[in-house]
Parts: C-alpha cells; sequence; structure tokens
C-alpha cells in the first residue's frame, strides 16, 4: 500500500486523528506566532533597556510598573481610553437601535438588502480613508463649520479635541454593532413578540421587555468591538485628537517606534490586555461569543 | 405608525452620517486645489496622473499588494484547516479554538502589534516583508475561517460518509466532494481577508521596518500636512479596493445561499 493512502485510512479511522491532523497547522501558527508572541510581551515588560547602547536586557524587574504607578499622566492616559471607549460603545448601541430594527423588523426583502450593503459598505472602505474625511470635516475651515455658517450658526471648534476622537470612533466601529445586533433581533422568535402584544402590551414595552433583554448578547457582541478597537487605536487620537489626547496607544507607539523602549511599552500594553480579559470573561457569561 | 416613521427618521439620519464623510473624501480626489478646502474649488483630473507616476506611492502600492496576496494566500489554508477540524469537534475544544482564532481580532490592536514587535524583538528577528506577512496572515485567518465554518454548518455530514463508503480515501474525498461545497465560501473569505489586509495601519507599523505599506504611506503624508492631493487619491483608490472584493464576496455568500434553498 502507498504509505500515504496507509496514512490517510489510518487517520480517517481514528477520528480524533484526523482532527488533530487538521489542527497541526492552524494550531502551530497560533501557538507559535501569536500565542508565544503575547507571552514574549509579558516577559519583555519585566526587562529593561540600556540606556547608552538600546539594547535590550534580560531579567526580572517591576521597574516599568512602578514608572508607570508613579506618573500621574499614565494614569490620565489610561482613564481617558477607557472613558471615551466607553463611551463609543453606548453612543453606537444608540444609534444602531433604529437602523437594526428597521433592517429586521420593518423593511421587505430588497430594502432590507439594501440596508445590509449601505452598513457593509461604510465597514468595510477604508480606515484611513474615513478617519481622514472626518479631519477635512472637522477642520476650522471644514464642510462642518461651512455648512454652520451657511445656516446662520457661529462656528464649533471641535476639530482636534476629545470630542473629535467620540465623533470619530463612533463612526468607525458603528456597522460593528448595527451587524450582531440586527442578527440577535432576527433570531427573536416573531411569536413571543404578539405573545406580548395579545397580552395587551404596547409596542414600547414589548420592546423594553421582550426585544432588549432577548437582543442583549448581540448588544455585548457589538461591544466586544467597538471597545476594543476604541482601546487599541493609536491613529486616530493623532490624526483627530489635540494636545493631550494621548491614548494608550500612542504611548505604546512612540516608546517602540521613536525611543525604542520596548519593555516599557509592553508593561503598558499590559493593561489592555487585563481590560479585554475582564470584558470577554463577562461577555462570554452573557452569551455573546454564539451572537458573535 | 408613528413610531415607525419615528424609527425610519432615525435609520435616514444614521445613514447620512454613515455616507457623507464616504462620499466628502471621495470628491476631495477630483479637487484642483493643492490644499484641502471646502467647497472644493474646480475639477481637476491630473492630481490622478501625478500620483500614478509617484514612485513612493507606486512602490507602497506594490509592497501592499504582496503582503495582501500572501497573507490571503495562507489564511485560506490555516482558515480552511481550522473550520474543518472544528467542524469535527465535541463543544468545549471547538470553544477554545474558534475563540483563540478570533483573538487577534477581538482584542485591541495596539495588543497585537505590541505583542509581534516584543516578540520579534525578543527572538532577534529584522522586521521585513515576512513581519508584515505574519501579522496580517494572523488576523486574516478568522475571516477565512468564520466564512468556511458557517457552510460546514449547513452541509449534511452524510455527503462526506458516502464519499467513504464509495471507497475514496480522506484526500480524495477532500479534493472531489469537500473542497467543491466549500470553494465559494473560501473565495468569500479570502476577498475580505484581502481587504483587511490591504488597508491594515494599526498592527503593521509595528511589524513594518523601513517599507511603507499603502496605508502606512497615506497615515505619514497626513500627519506630515504633505502631498495631500495624492492623498485624497490614494485614499479615493483605496476605497475602491476594499469595497469592490467585499461587494464581490457578499455576492458569492449570496448566490451560494440561493443555491442551498
Amino acid at each position: 500500500m502507498h504509505p500515504l493512502k496507509a496514512w490517510s485510512s489510518f487517520v480517517w479511522r481514528r477520528g480524533w486523528a484526523a482532527t488533530g491532523a487538521l489542527l497541526a497547522l492552524p494550531g502551530a501558527w497560533f501557538a507559535g506566532l501569536y500565542l508565544a508572541a503575547i507571552g514574549a510581551m509579558f516577559v519583555t515588560s519585566f526587562w529593561s533597556v540600556d540606556p547608552l547602547s538600546g539594547t535590550l536586557i534580560p531579567g526580572f524587574s517591576l521597574g516599568n510598573f512602578q514608572a508607570l504607578l508613579s506618573d500621574p499622566i499614565y494614569t490620565k492616559i489610561a482613564l481617558r481610553t477607557v472613558g471615551i471607549a466607553a463611551s463609543v460603545t453606548v453612543t453606537d448601541i444608540l444609534l444602531a437601535w433604529p437602523v437594526a430594527y428597521a433592517m429586521v423588523r420593518l423593511a421587505g426583502p430588497r430594502l432590507r438588502a439594501v440596508l445590509m450593503a449601505a452598513v457593509m459598505v461604510p465597514l468595510w472602505s477604508s480606515y484611513l480613508a474615513r478617519v481622514y474625511a472626518w479631519r477635512l470635516i472637522l477642520a476650522h475651515n471644514g464642510v462642518l463649520n461651512w455648512a454652520l455658517i451657511e445656516i446662520g450658526l457661529p462656528r464649533l471648534h471641535i476639530g482636534y479635541s476629545n470630542w473629535a476622537m467620540w465623533i470619530v470612533f463612533s463612526y468607525l466601529w458603528l456597522p460593528f454593532m448595527i451587524l450582531p445586533i440586527a442578527a440577535s433581533v432576527e433570531r427573536i422568535a416573531p411569536s413571543l413578540l404578539e405573545a406580548s402584544s395579545d397580552l395587551g402590551e404596547t409596542g414600547l414595552r414589548t420592546f423594553r421587555r421582550v426585544v432588549l433583554p432577548l437582543a442583549l448578547p448581540g448588544m455585548v457582541a457589538g461591544a466586544i468591538f467597538t471597545f476594543s478597537l476604541t482601546l487599541g487605536d493609536y491613529v486616530t487620537p493623532m490624526l483627530v485628537g489635540g494636545e493631550g489626547s494621548d491614548f494608550i496607544g500612542n504611548v505604546v507607539y512612540s516608546n517602540v517606534g521613536v525611543t525604542n523602549n520596548i519593555p516599557f511599552a509592553a508593561a503598558y500594553a499590559v493593561l489592555p490586555l487585563g481590560v479585554m480579559a475582564g470584558f470577554l470573561l463577562i461577555a462570554r457569561r452573557l452569551g455573546a461569543f454564539d451572537a458573535l | 405608525m408613528r413610531s415607525e416613521s419615528l424609527i425610519w427618521l432615525a435609520v435616514g439620519a444614521v445613514l447620512v452620517f454613515l455616507f457623507a464623510p464616504v462620499v466628502i473624501v471621495i470628491l476631495y480626489a477630483f479637487s484642483a486645489a493643492p490644499i484641502p478646502a471646502w467647497p472644493i474649488a474646480g475639477f481637476a483630473l491630473h492630481w490622478f496622473r501625478d500620483t500614478w507616476n509617484d514612485d513612493q506611492v507606486r512602490a507602497a502600492l506594490l509592497l501592499s499588494l504582496e503582503v495582501a496576496v500572501m497573507a490571503t494566500a495562507m489564511a485560506m489554508v490555516l482558515g480552511t484547516l481550522a473550520a474543518m477540524a472544528v467542524a469535527r469537534m465535541q463543544s468545549a475544544t471547538k470553544e477554545v479554538v474558534s475563540f483563540v482564532v478570533l483573538l487577534p481580532i477581538a482584542l485591541p490592536g495596539i495588543l497585537t502589534g505590541m505583542a509581534l514587535a516584543a516578540y520579534f524583538a525578543y527572538l532577534n528577528v529584522n522586521l521585513s516583508y515576512w513581519t508584515i506577512v505574519a501579522g496580517h496572515a494572523t488576523f486574516c485567518v478568522v475571516i477565512v475561517y468564520n466564512n468556511v465554518i458557517a457552510r460546514l454548518r449547513r452541509l449534511p455530514r452524510s455527503l462526506v460518509e458516502a464519499s467513504a463508503d464509495l471507497g475514496a480515501d480522506a484526500f480524495h474525498t477532500f479534493r472531489r466532494v469537500q473542497l467543491p461545497m466549500m470553494a465559494s465560501s473560501i473565495g468569500a473569505g479570502a476577498l475580505l481577508a484581502f481587504a483587511l489586509s490591504f488597508d491594515e495601519v494599526i498592527v503593521t507599523t509595528f511589524t513594518a521596518g523601513a517599507q511603507n505599506t499603502l496605508p502606512l504611506w497615506i497615515f505619514g503624508a497626513i500627519r506630515l500636512g504633505q502631498q495631500l492631493p495624492e492623498v485624497n487619491v490614494v485614499v479615493f483608490a483605496v476605497i475602491l479596493f476594499t469595497v469592490v472584493p467585499v461587494m464581490l464576496s457578499q455576492k458569492l455568500i449570496g448566490d451560494a445561499g440561493r443555491a442551498a434553498r
């Protein structure tokens, strides 16, 4: 028997062997590259850098973490990052609901396809293109102020500020919220809504008491993306944020790219890892992974 | 009835919010002015020619294409294998695998970038084309995986069993039965993975050495406020480059959905 054929029939007869053979390559990739990289980040966060030569010094020191805790600027930056990520998430939940609900419950099949495409196109239009668009819109002589002056209102000075970041992040990740909410609304059995209205509930109360709780996993699934994507960004703060609008990502980026202090950057990046680990554990409890 | 029209009003407002920036940024590509200003002063096409003739832009475009093609190819293999494995698994291990595959896009981009940068420094690997590809392939796997696993869930296992009963070995069954059934979902996933790779900037800054991908070139130019007319043109082109594969991918998924019915 040809050795390949022999191997194939061996694998075939044992289910676990076939599964293992299929999983070998992706498993090796994720363990050897991705998980190992996160491990390496942990390890190097306890290292230091030779100030003269810039080479990495292995070892175990809490110096990076002490430096992060002793300077209040790093606490402030962390709070700003998490705070904006949270407000972006809430904003996107509010903006996503009408679109998701209309798409699933109100629109006919044709209109529904149109709305779906209308959400998908901005989702996949270049990220940088959309950030750049907002930079042009919010600039002092941009589209927004032009429109305000045309209708007789004063200029707004929200370009290069935390407000700008809040608007742009909410804009960027909105489709990530619409899609899972729509998917979870779609899974609600129509009989539940009929039962609610048969029992005399008004539309709003049905929404609040039946639809909203059942769509919770969808909202949490969307929140994983809106929160995590905001938490891990540094490009948008750089392009539309102002002076003093640094995110955790900006500190990490400049420590890797400019000052070449990888251990310090790694130590600060442990924070979003912890925040997301907590977030994902709660999300799992709420059933968000089935809604992804 | 009144609340329904209120909902539609809100939908309209959100759609304007979603599309106005995309439309505005496309209009700027045709602006004659050397500095972006609104209202757009004059119509010009010569920036397209100037941009096409810019060697830096060309080199960046070429690198982005090379990275996206290679990362997509690797994601197709890894994502399909992982999906086929998970389709055979019991619930507990299944959850672990699908969770790990999802991590590179569920965790903040800065974390994936920082982890890879630390890892490459730890291993003393110099940043190159291959380090960019490694990062991109990692977060593209989940895109292919999701598309393929959705297809596999709908396919009856009896087809594979029938093939085995008729004497086909595992490779034969894969090539003649499973692969044709998965092909359009792998294709749809690959198109999305290509779009994702072509546009990625946050992880790429940590895995690219001195080389520029197209998004890195755009980011640098915007930050320095240089060559903005060329940025307008490139941004317009990137929107096309990412939206067209996505539309094709949606069509593939839609066609397969209709065929299944």
